[in-house]
């Protein structure tokens, strides 16, 4: 589903983030990204959700090269991944239910499906009750929740998840990851960069390590 | 998960211009309910495009009614020829009789010396005065009306000496030349009131575009997430295009506003300044179509504004535009 050919990420400021980076993320596989911090990880997805564009190289999702991609076409991309932040990157001055369906208006839902759809998304993360909460009042796993639930609502056949668990303790990290298990098992494909290694071999999924922006493993577990 | 189709997928979505027209519908009503939440700050900014674009309006209203008072004395105007003294009063008939051929003249009137006399007399009232004198003083006289009310000066004047220069014409004479003063000063007044109405549109541009550019500070956040989980430029541009809108809009009703009660205001010392001219001219207001040309004014210039601050912020909220 996802190919990367010889990437390389130089930011303006002339560090190199990645560095003839390949890889392939077949579908319907759940895969870690790890590596220290600054190795590159936020960056790989970045590239993949077209919220960067390599310097070199070439990203393929479904055979398309993204790093290609017109302008006016980038939205569109977006669109079609859910992808989860480490900071949540909520709206605070609107509602659970809001943030939840703003992917929806964004994409022209019909208004009339909006809210079961939003519902929906909620139930599956268990944050059902909370819909006319704001986030701030929420904890932080909670509101990790709300991220997940406004990346899913929209049913896209591929999550990326920016340390998920960044901000949270071992028994809320744990199942937050199953909360992504259980997406897995629906079909979707997940990707999900973080440093919680405990949790990592615990899970047994594929990893890819990073280490100053280049591939040095790739452990199919 | 094929890259051609567009926006999003799972699930049912409107059909195109149906979603279309329920999302600027809804960001229409949106945005007025955001605005109204803050009605201090949003009543300021209506105020000064309201003010902003009362000024012109109410000048052009003003100019408006002069050229209408101007239009009410256009009717007199034409030229007297006064003949020779000495022409007999047939002979004077007949010039006025070749004079009604003349395509460039709307209306020829003929009086002969007893009728010029009797014109002079009952105009002046210096009858008594003109019993003394043994002999008519007048001349036989033509008046006559161009065809074309407001010819350019030039043509005037060449159908004035045309006019003279005819066998028998002691004297053509422009009536009324002061009118065409007035007119031709209504015209360069006019055009006054519109370049200060095109400056006074530019700070309505500006005052517009800086208010939606603190919205934009306000909201940045709001636009970035957005923007990362795929809205579109338009999207992001479009509640701020609104709110501009709205702006321009409120404020051309506050002018509209402004204007009617100036004008109400104006209206009676005018009516009673006329009546001692024995006019009965009235100061009008701008009416509907006008009012909606104010409108249409000001929601172009807000929109105009919001687009330049929204243009000039989009370009450097993502990293990849
Ligand atoms: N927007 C940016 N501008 C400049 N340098 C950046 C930017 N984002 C990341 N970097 C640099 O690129 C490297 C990789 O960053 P990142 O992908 O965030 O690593 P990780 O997520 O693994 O910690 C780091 O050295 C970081 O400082
Ligand atoms: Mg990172």
């Amino acid at each position: 589903m996802i190919r990367l050919d010889r990437v390389s990420k130089r930011y303006p400021g002339g560090h190199e983030a990645l560095t003839e980076l390949s890889l392939e993320i077949p579908r319907g596989s759940f895969t870690f990204i790890t590596g220290h911090s600054g190795a590159g990880k936020s960056t790989l997805l970045k590239l993949i959700a077209l919220l960067e564009r390599p310097t070199r190289g070439q990203v393929l999702v479904d055979g398309c090269n993204i790093a290609r991609l017109p302008r006016r076409r980038i939205p569109a991309h977006r669109r079609r991944i859910g992808m989860i932040f480490q900071d949540h990157r909520l709206l605070h001055d609107r509602t659970v239910f809001d943030n939840v369906a703003l992917p929806l208006v964004i994409a022209g839902a019909d208004p009339r499906e909006i809210p079961r759809r939003v519902r929906a998304a909620l139930d599956r993360v268990g944050l059902l009750g909370q819909e006319r909460a704001r986030p701030i009042t929420l904890s932080s796993g909670e509101q990790q929740r709300v991220g997940i639930a406004r990346a899913v609502v929209n049913r896209p056949d591929l999550l990326l998840a920016d340390e998920p668990t960044g901000n949270l303790d071992p028994d809320l990290s744990r199942e937050i990851m199953h909360l992504f298990e259980r997406f897995h098992a629906r079909g979707t494909t997940i990707l999900i960069a973080t440093h919680d290694l405990a949790l990592v071999r615990e899970l047994r999924h594929p990893v890819i390590r990073l280490q100053h922006g280049r591939l040095v493993e790739r452990d199919a577990a | 998960m094929k890259h051609a189709t567009g926006t999003g997928h799972g699930g049912r979505r409107l059909t195109p211009p149906l979603a279309w027209l329920h999302h600027h519908l809804h960001t229409l009503l949106d945005t007025l309910g955001r605005l109204s939440h803050t009605p201090l700050p949003t009543l300021m900014t209506c105020a000064v495009v309201g003010v902003a674009l009362a000024l012109p309006t109410v000048m052009l209203t003003l100019v408006h009614n002069l050229q209408r008072l101007g239009g009410a004395w256009q009717a007199g105007v034409g030229y007297t020829l006064f003949l020779d003294p000495g022409l007999p009063d047939d002979k004077a008939a007949r010039l006025a009789e070749r004079l009604r051929h003349w395509p460039e003249l709307a209306a020829v009137r003929f009086l002969d010396r007893a009728a010029a006399r009797r014109d002079f007399e009952r105009l002046s009232g210096f009858h008594d005065a003109l019993e003394a004198l043994d002999e008519n003083p007048f001349p036989p006289v033509i008046l006559v009306t161009p065809a074309d009310p407001d010819p350019a000066p030039e043509r005037g004047e060449a159908l004035r000496r045309r006019l003279a220069a005819l066998p028998g014409v002691d004297l053509a004479q422009f009536d009324l030349q002061w009118v065409r003063r007035f007119r031709a000063l209504m015209a360069i007044l006019e055009r006054g009131v519109w370049a200060v109405g095109c400056l006074l549109g530019l700070a309505v541009l500006f005052v517009v575009g800086n208010t939606i550019r603190l919205e934009i500070g306000n909201r940045r956040e709001e636009i970035e997430v957005t923007r990362l989980i795929g809205a579109t430029e338009g999207f992001v541009r479009r509640p701020f295009l609104y709110m501009g809108f709205w702006y321009g809009v409120v404020g051309g009703l506050l002018a509209g506003l402004l204007e009617e009660v100036l004008i109400l205001w104006l209206a009676p010392p005018v009516a009673h300044l006329a009546r001692l001219y024995g006019s009965d001219f009235r100061l009008q207001g701008m009416g509907p179509a006008a009012l909606l040309a104010l409108l249409a004014t000001g929601a172009v210039l807000g929109w105009g504004g919001a687009w330049l601050a929204v243009g000039r912020h989009l370009r450097r909220s993502d990293p990849l535009a």
